[in-house]
This record gives structure tokens, sequence and C-alpha cells, in this order.
């Protein structure tokens, strides 16, 4: 009896896909090419309006022309609250929610006030946010942090009370401490619900900034915003929103990236085979 | 002369591997196990036999002190213990290899677990991670690490009852294989009759609610064994009787 004949080679399914991605791409990109042609042939035949609709060549024009100058130091502001507001909510995120899903006793204590603080929309805070820490950096980078904790946290509580009872008795067995199990068992097996709660987490601390930056800021892509709308000028509103759109496709694409290599293990579906 | 003094306590040949007495086990109201006496001898194959729920899945997991809390008393226990499940239980986030030597984390044995990958029939998967595995492999996966603490006793519950029937053919050897080898004593829990015959040198068959031996049936058969074996067709009908007249069947 000889099973050593059998060959197993996970990656080996990939090649035979290589032709078929670049077809799923220009797939995923035929849709915004379509719009963006139709918008400059209707803006060129004068159909809307050039002062409330800029030609798509127009906001490429003032996107070029920003990025010789000021558009630098507005990603820069901008990208640093994004930062250090996602990096301190999600910390305390995933503190409180290994503490709340690891001890029934914490769960009880935390768990009401923080539900109750979930139900706040978090909007509301930014007048009290402005009146206590002023309209600084702390007041925006707070407001940041406020976004990307509830996702991190609920995520975090969810995925640990959803890990399989039955991979625990495997370390109880083995006589594990808490910590061990914490870190071979509990910690990997919550890690996909983990990161689902920091891509949400992500995208919400980008619509935080935009917000805070509304409000009150001198720099930053929500400023530039606010100063196209008053000087009527949407070709500049525009450019910001493209640029906020590929930052935030760019920062949520790193964490795919992360996601899609230390998940390698997940057996889901993927929505091939479905017959749809 | 010497004569050695006869007294009347007569002392066990051998110092039992496992001896575990329990006066009665339950779960709120629910009196799931009475009065059982199990006992085990080095490299000896035991199974419990019964319908579900009957307390056999219980009380292996009061041997393997999964579950503390019943009335009775442990008296002697082996210091290794392997403990294959009903489902391979996987961690699936690690290889096969780094799921045998799960117990040491990354300092695992590597050639240990190297060995006992060929063992169990798994050369060029130590790589592979459990979504790869069919469900046979993936218990081949678990058996080798219940085996990997170097354990003198493997509990194993319904270890087969998920796979095909000719899977668990090759199974039951190849455990009956690895027990010889690394004389090991095993104690499976199963409701399958023939598997039981099949594996053990005795096997218990435990009636219902309060769970309790009703019979105990030894197959003085040798190994390999012949599942054609008449004498195997008798015992089962033994077994089958025992099992109606527990009122299980």
């Amino acid at each position: 009896m000889s099973t050593s004949s059998k060959t197993l080679a996970p990656g080996v399914i990939a090649p035979a896909v290589q032709p078929s991605r670049w077809r799923r791409r220009a797939k995923g990109l035929a849709l915004p090419v379509l719009i963006i042609l139709l918008l400059e042939a209707v803006v060129r035949l004068g159909w809307i309006a050039a002062y409330q609709m800029p030609a798509p060549s127009e906001v490429a024009q003032t996107l070029l022309h920003l990025a010789d100058g000021a558009l630098w130091k507005h990603i820069g502001a901008s990208l640093s609250r994004v930062l250090a507001g996602f990096a301190i909510g999600a910390a305390l995120g995933l503190l409180f929610a290994a503490w709340v899903g690891l001890s029934r006793e914490a769960e009880a204590w935390l768990e009401p006030t923080f539900a109750s603080l979930r139900a706040i929309p978090s909007l509301a805070w930014v007048p009290l946010l402005l009146l206590w820490l002023g309209i600084g950096e702390t007041s925006k980078v707070t407001l940041i942090a406020i976004g990307a904790f509830f996702p991190v946290y609920l995520n975090g509580v969810a995925a640990i009370r959803n890990i399989d009872r039955k991979l625990v008795e495997v370390g109880r067995m083995y006589g594990f401490s808490p910590l061990r199990l914490a870190r071979r068992i509990l910690l990997p097996a919550a890690l996909p619900g983990v990161f689902t709660g920091l891509r949400s987490a992500l995208s919400l601390s980008w619509m935080f900034l935009v917000a805070a930056e509304l409000i009150a800021a001198t720099r930053g892509l929500g400023y530039l915003l606010s100063d196209g709308r008053e000087t009527s000028r949407p070709d500049l509103v525009l450019a910001a929103i493209i640029v906020l759109a590929l930052l935030g496709k760019l920062s949520d694409g790193l964490l795919a990236s992360l996601e899609q290599r230390w998940l390698t293990w997940r057996d889901t579906f993927d929505g091939t085979d479905t017959g749809v | 002369m010497n004569q050695p003094l006869r007294i009347a306590e007569p002392a066990p040949p051998v110092e039992p591997l496992l001896d575990l007495q329990v006066e009665g086990k339950a779960f709120g109201a629910t009196q799931v196990l009475g009065q059982v006496q199990l006992q085990l001898q080095p490299g000896e194959i035991v199974s419990l036999l019964g319908p579900s729920g009957c307390g056999k899945s219980t009380l292996l997991r009061l041997v393997a002190q999964l579950d503390q809390d019943f009335t009775g008393v442990l008296h002697s226990r082996p210091e290794q213990i392997g403990f294959v499940f009903q489902e391979p239980r996987l961690m699936p986030w690690l290889s096969v290899a780094e799921n045998i030597g799960f117990s040491q984390d990354q300092g695992y044995d590597r050639a240990r677990v190297a060995g006992l990958i060929e063992e169990v029939g798994l050369d060029g998967f130590a790589a592979a991670l459990p979504k790869a595995l069919s469900g046979g492999m993936a218990q081949r996966v678990a058996i080798a690490r219940g085996l990997y603490g170097q354990p003198q006793l493997l509990l194993l519950d319904e270890p087969f009852s998920a796979v095909d029937a000719f899977t668990r053919f090759k199974l039951q050897d190849l455990l009956l294989d690895l027990a010889r080898r690394h004389r090991i004593a095993l104690l499976v829990v199963t409701h399958d009759v023939d598997e039981a015959l099949y594996l053990s040198d005795r096997v218990l068959v435990i009636g219902n609610r309060p769970g309790t031996v009703c019979r105990e049936l030894r197959v003085k058969l040798d190994y390999p064994r012949d599942r054609r074996d008449e004498r195997l067709a008798r015992l089962r009908g033994e077994a089958l009787e025992a099992l109606h007249s527990a009122r299980v069947i």
C-alpha cells in the first residue's frame, strides 16, 4: 500500500486563472470608463452647464495642477489624522473586545455601557468634542477614533464568542494555560472576524475624517471640499472626492492583502459554482 | 522455607493502567452514569459499546479529565493520554505538521512529526492545510496528533463515525497497527457493533439511563483479525442480545 504517489499542490490552480483575471479587471473597468466618456460628451455638447458639472478632462487638469502644489499638504494632513484616529480607535477596540469576549465578568460590567454608547450616532459627538477639545487636531483624531472603535469592538467580541467550542476543548485537553489558549487557539480563530471589524473601521475612519474636516479645518481633503463649495468650483470638489476614493481604496486594499495573506487557511465560499 | 504468606486480599497481577470507579454522574437532574468500574491493562484494547446518549462519551471525558464533576474515584490514570475526538478538530490555520505537534507550539519535534505523518500514510501532506484534506485524511492527522505526546493510553470518541465504510475499515486497521507498534492501550467509544468486536480485546456493553456496564464480552482472537471470521459473527449475536436485553434495541 502506498499513498506517497499522491501529491498536493495547493497553488497549482493559479496559472490557469491568469488570463481570466485580466478579463475580470476589464469587466470592472467598463462601467466607470463608459460613465466618464458619457459625461465628457454631455458637457462638451453643452447639455449640462460647465459651472455645475465640469468635464472629466477639466477635473483631471485641476488634479494635475493641485498635484504641483497644495495637494500633498492636504493629503498628508488627512492621512495622518486618519492613521492616528484609526490606530487609537482600533487598538482600544481590540483591547476591550478581547477583555469582554474572554470574560463574562467583564461583559457584565462593560457591555451595557458600550451598548448604550454605540446607540449614539457618532457625529453627535462633534459639538461636544469641539467644546471640550477645541478645533485643533485632538478633536478630529478623537472623533475618528470613536468611529473606528465600535466596528472593531463589536466584530471582535462576536468573533471570540463564535469560536468553535470544540477547538477550545483541544486546548483544554492539553492543559493549556489561559494565555497559551488565547495565543494558540482563540486569537487565530477570531482573526477573520477581527479583520472584518478593522476593514469597516477603516472605511468609517475616512468618513469621520471628512466630517471633522468639513466642520473646521484649514488643511486636509475635507477642507478642499468645503473650499470648492465656497468658491463655487465643482472641479475642486470632484478632485477631492477622487483623491478620497483613491486613498480609501488604497488603504482598504492594504488591509485586504494582509487579510489574504494571513487567512489563506479559510475554507470559504468565493462566489464560484453558484450557476448564477 | 520462606513461604509467602497468603492473605485474604488477593493483589491484582499487574498494576492496571487505568482504574476508574464511578458511583454516579449527573447533568442537572438527569442521571447519565450509574455505577461503572473501568479498568484497563497496559496495551489492552477496550470498547465501550452503546447507543447515543447512554453516557459512554461522558465516561471517556471523565477518563480524560475534561470533566471532573462526578462521584467516584479515579484510582490510577496514565500520565500521558491522547484523545481523538469524533470530528478531527484540526486547527484550520495550521498545517498538517503543525497540527500534529500542536501540544508543543512552534518548538515541536520535527522528526517525530515526520515519522507520524509517514505512519498514518500522509507522506507529502506535511505542509497542507486542513481544508485540502478529505474527512478520512483529517482523521488520520487527528490520530497522529493523539499519538504525538507518546501516550500509554489513547482515548477515541466514535472516531470513524463520520467517514464512509471503506475508509472506516482502513482506519481501523491503521489504528490497530499503530496501537501495536507504539504499545499503547486503546479505549474506544463506538455504537458500531462490528467495529467494537473487530478492534477490541474486551467489549463493554453500556446500557441506558443511567449508563452502566450490562455485559462484558471477551474477544479472544489474535490480531490481525479477519472481518469474515465466524467467531466474530457469533460474538456479534451475543452483543446484539446483550443490547436487546438492556432494552437498547
